[in-house]
C-alpha cells in the first residue's frame, strides 16, 4: 500500500503557478475518499452453490439444452441464455485444464507461501473448469491433464465458501490426455454435433 | 432514414428483487420479447444495453448480464453506461447505418442492495460536489425549490402530479406506487424528506428490468400486428454542473423534442421520465404538452423508478399501448444526470 501522506510521483516535482498564488502553498492532491456499502443477495443458484460446501457437496447446474453441467451454478446456461434449474451433485475428483505459478500472496492466507499453483480444475461431470489451488505436490510436478482431488477443511470449520476447500492434490491415476483436458462444454451442439457428455464419456 | 419499429416489449418491475440476480431477472425478459415475434437471438442484428454496475455493486454485472442474452454463435453488442432508453437509440443509429436489421434493447437495475441515493452522488463532479456526498433527493430539492420560489409552479401543482401518477398506476402491472384514493391534501400533509419534496413527490424506487426488438421496415410488419414506428428520436445534454444552468428549465429536453419532430402532429398520450414531481412540472413545459394530454398512463416513472431501465420502460409502455390500439401518436421521454441534465424524446406512431 502506498502512503497517503506521500502525494504521487507526478505531483511530487515542482508545481508552476500563476503569478497570483505564488506566495500561497500549492495544492498537490486531493483526497476524497469514497465508500458504498452494498447488502449482496447471492441469488438462488450462487446461494445454493455456497450451502452446499458447508455440508461437504459441490454442486452445478445442468443445462436443459444439451445437458452440460456448469459449476458454479449461475442460474443460467450463457450460450444459450436459458435458465438452469437442475442441480447436479458433482464428484468431488476431476483434472488439472490449465494452471499457472502464482508469485503474490493472497491476502487472508498466510498459510499459502508464493509461489503456489493456481489452476482451473475441470470436475468429472463438469462442463467447464473452476479456480482452485493445487498443492501436495512440487510446482514443477503439476501439469495439463492431472487428476486431482478436494483437500476439505475439517468437518467442523465447514462453512457456507468456496474456501471450504483448501486446495486439490494429486489422486495419482493416470493422467487425462492433454486433447480431452479442460473446456469440452463449448463444443456441445457445436457445427460438428458432439455432445459435451459423450466428448467426455460421462454418463 | 429507415422505417423503424418496436415490434416486442417486456418488462418486469417489484420494490426489491431478493433471491434474485440481474442475470435471473433478465432470461424471462429476453426470451419473452424474442418468443413474441418469433426470433431467436441468432435472427438479432445488434444487441444493446443500459445499466450501471455501481447499483448492485457487483463489478461488471453488465457483461455477466449477457450470460442472459446468449452467445453463442457470438453476437455483435454493445452497452451505455446510461438508461436503457439511450441504448435503443444506439440501437436505432445502428439500424439506420444498415449494419442491421433487427436490435434487442435491453435495461436493468437492482439498486435494492445499496444505498441509490448515494450512488447517484457519484455521477456529479468529481472534484467539488461528489466530496459533499448531496443525496440524490437533495439535489433534486434545490431545483423544486427555484422552481416554486420562482412562481413557475406551486405545491399544488407537484402535489396533483403525484396524485395523478398514483391513480394512473392502479391496475399497471408493473408500478410499485398506485393509490385510488389518494388526495391532493393527503400529499400536502406528507412531511418532507428533502423540503420541500415530499414522499410522494419522490419516484419509487424499484428494481426490474426491460427488453424492447426493433425492426426495420417490411421486416416490423411481418414480425408484428401494429408496430409502433419511431417516427423520431433525438438526445440532447445540458452542462453537468448544476450552477451553471437554470434549474428551473430543461432546454435539452426542449430541444430533443423539437428534434424527435414531436410538435408536428397531434399527440395521443405522453410517458414521461420524471423522477420527482418538480422534473414533471418542468417536462411538460420544456416539451410544450398540451394541457388536456394524456400524461403518464402507466403510472410513469413516478409509480417505479428503475434506474437505467425506467426510460427505456416509457418507451415500451408508450409502444405497447400504440401496438395494443390504444393509442395512435405517442412521445416517450427519458433522462440521466442529475436535474434533467441530459434528455431523450422518441416519437411512436401507429400506422
Amino acid at each position: 500500500m502506498s502512503d497517503p501522506d506521500v502525494p504521487p510521483s507526478a505531483l511530487s516535482g515542482d508545481v508552476t503557478l500563476p503569478a497570483v498564488l505564488r506566495d500561497v502553498e500549492p495544492v498537490r492532491s486531493v483526497r476524497t475518499p469514497i465508500r458504498l456499502e452494498y447488502s449482496v443477495t447471492a441469488g438462488s443458484a450462487a446461494e445454493a452453490y455456497l450451502r452446499a460446501y458447508a455440508e461437504k457437496r459441490i454442486v452445478g447446474h445442468r443445462s436443459p439444452v444439451d445437458g452440460a453441467v456448469f459449476i458454479p451454478p449461475r442460474g443460467v446456461d450463457p450460450r444459450y441464455g436459458q435458465e438452469t434449474a437442475e442441480e447436479v451433485e458433482l464428484a468431488h475428483t476431476g483434472h488439472v485444464g490449465s494452471f499457472c505459478v502464482t508469485h503474490l500472496p493472497i491476502p487472508g492466507r498466510s498459510d499459502l507461501v508464493p509461489p503456489y499453483v493456481s489452476a482451473w480444475i475441470h470436475l468429472d461431470g463438469s462442463a467447464i473448469g473452476f479456480l482452485g489451488l493445487v498443492a501436495g505436490c512440487a510446482n514443477e510436478d503439476v501439469r495439463i491433464g492431472m487428476r486431482v482431488r478436494a483437500v476439505w477443511k475439517p468437518d467442523g470449520e465447514l462453512g457456507p465458501t468456496s474456501e471450504s476447500i483448501l486446495h486439490w492434490e494429486p489422486t495419482g491415476e493416470p493422467d487425462v490426455p492433454f486433447e480431452r483436458a479442460g473446456n469440452r462444454a463449448w463444443r456441445a451442439g457445436g457445427p460438428d454435433g458432439r455432445d459435451g457428455r459423450q466428448e467426455r464419456g460421462d454418463a | 432514414m429507415r422505417d423503424v419499429a418496436v415490434v416486442a416489449t417486456a418488462q418486469h418491475q417489484v420494490a426489491a428483487l431478493t433471491g434474485t440476480t440481474e442475470v435471473q431477472l433478465m432470461v424471462p425478459l429476453l426470451n419473452a420479447v424474442r418468443d413474441a415475434i418469433g426470433l431467436t437471438q441468432a435472427d438479432i442484428g445488434f444487441t444493446c444495453s443500459g445499466s450501471s454496475d455501481f447499483l448492485a455493486g457487483q463489478a461488471f454485472s453488465f457483461v455477466h448480464t449477457l450470460d442472459a442474452v446468449g452467445s453463442v454463435p457470438p453476437i455483435c453488442e454493445s452497452h451505455v453506461e446510461m438508461d436503457g432508453a439511450f441504448a435503443l437509440y444506439e440501437a436505432w443509429v445502428k439500424i439506420q447505418t444498415g449494419a442491421a436489421d433487427t436490435a434487442l434493447v435491453y435495461g436493468y437495475g437492482k439498486s435494492s442492495p445499496g444505498s441509490l441515493r448515494d450512488v447517484l452522488a457519484l455521477q456529479l463532479d468529481p472534484y467539488y460536489v461528489a466530496p459533499l456526498w448531496p443525496t440524490a433527493d437533495a439535489v433534486a430539492a434545490l431545483q423544486a425549490r427555484l422552481l416554486l420560489e420562482s412562481g413557475v409552479s406551486g405545491a399544488g401543482e407537484l402535489a396533483e402530479i403525484a396524485v395523478r401518477s398514483m391513480r394512473h398506476a392502479v391496475g399497471s402491472p408493473h408500478a410499485v406506487r398506485s393509490s385510488a384514493d389518494v388526495t391532493v391534501a393527503d400529499v400536502l400533509a406528507e412531511a418532507p424528506v428533502a423540503d420541500p419534496l415530499r414522499p410522494s413527490d419522490i419516484a419509487a424506487e424499484a428494481d426490474g428490468g426491460c427488453a424492447v426488438v426493433l425492426a426495420a421496415g417490411d421486416l416490423a410488419r411481418g414480425l408484428c400486428e401494429r408496430p409502433a414506428w419511431i417516427r423520431g428520436i433525438d438526445h440532447r445534454i445540458d452542462a453537468h454542473g448544476l450552477g451553471v444552468r437554470d434549474l428551473t428549465r430543461s432546454p435539452s429536453a426542449a430541444a430533443a423534442a423539437v428534434g424527435a419532430g414531436a410538435g408536428d402532429d397531434r399527440l395521443d398520450f405522453a410517458e414521461l421520465h420524471g423522477l420527482y414531481t418538480s422534473q414533471e412540472a418542468i417536462l411538460v413545459r420544456e416539451l410544450d404538452l398540451d394541457d388536456d394530454l394524456l400524461v403518464n398512463p402507466s403510472g410513469g416513472a413516478l409509480a417505479g423508478n428503475t434506474t437505467m431501465a425506467a426510460g427505456l420502460m416509457r418507451i415500451a409502455e408508450a409502444a405497447a399501448r400504440i401496438s395494443a390500439g390504444e393509442g395512435d401518436r405517442a412521445l416517450a421521454h427519458a433522462t440521466s444526470g442529475p436535474c434533467l441534465q441530459q434528455n431523450l424524446v422518441c416519437v411512436l406512431e401507429g400506422e
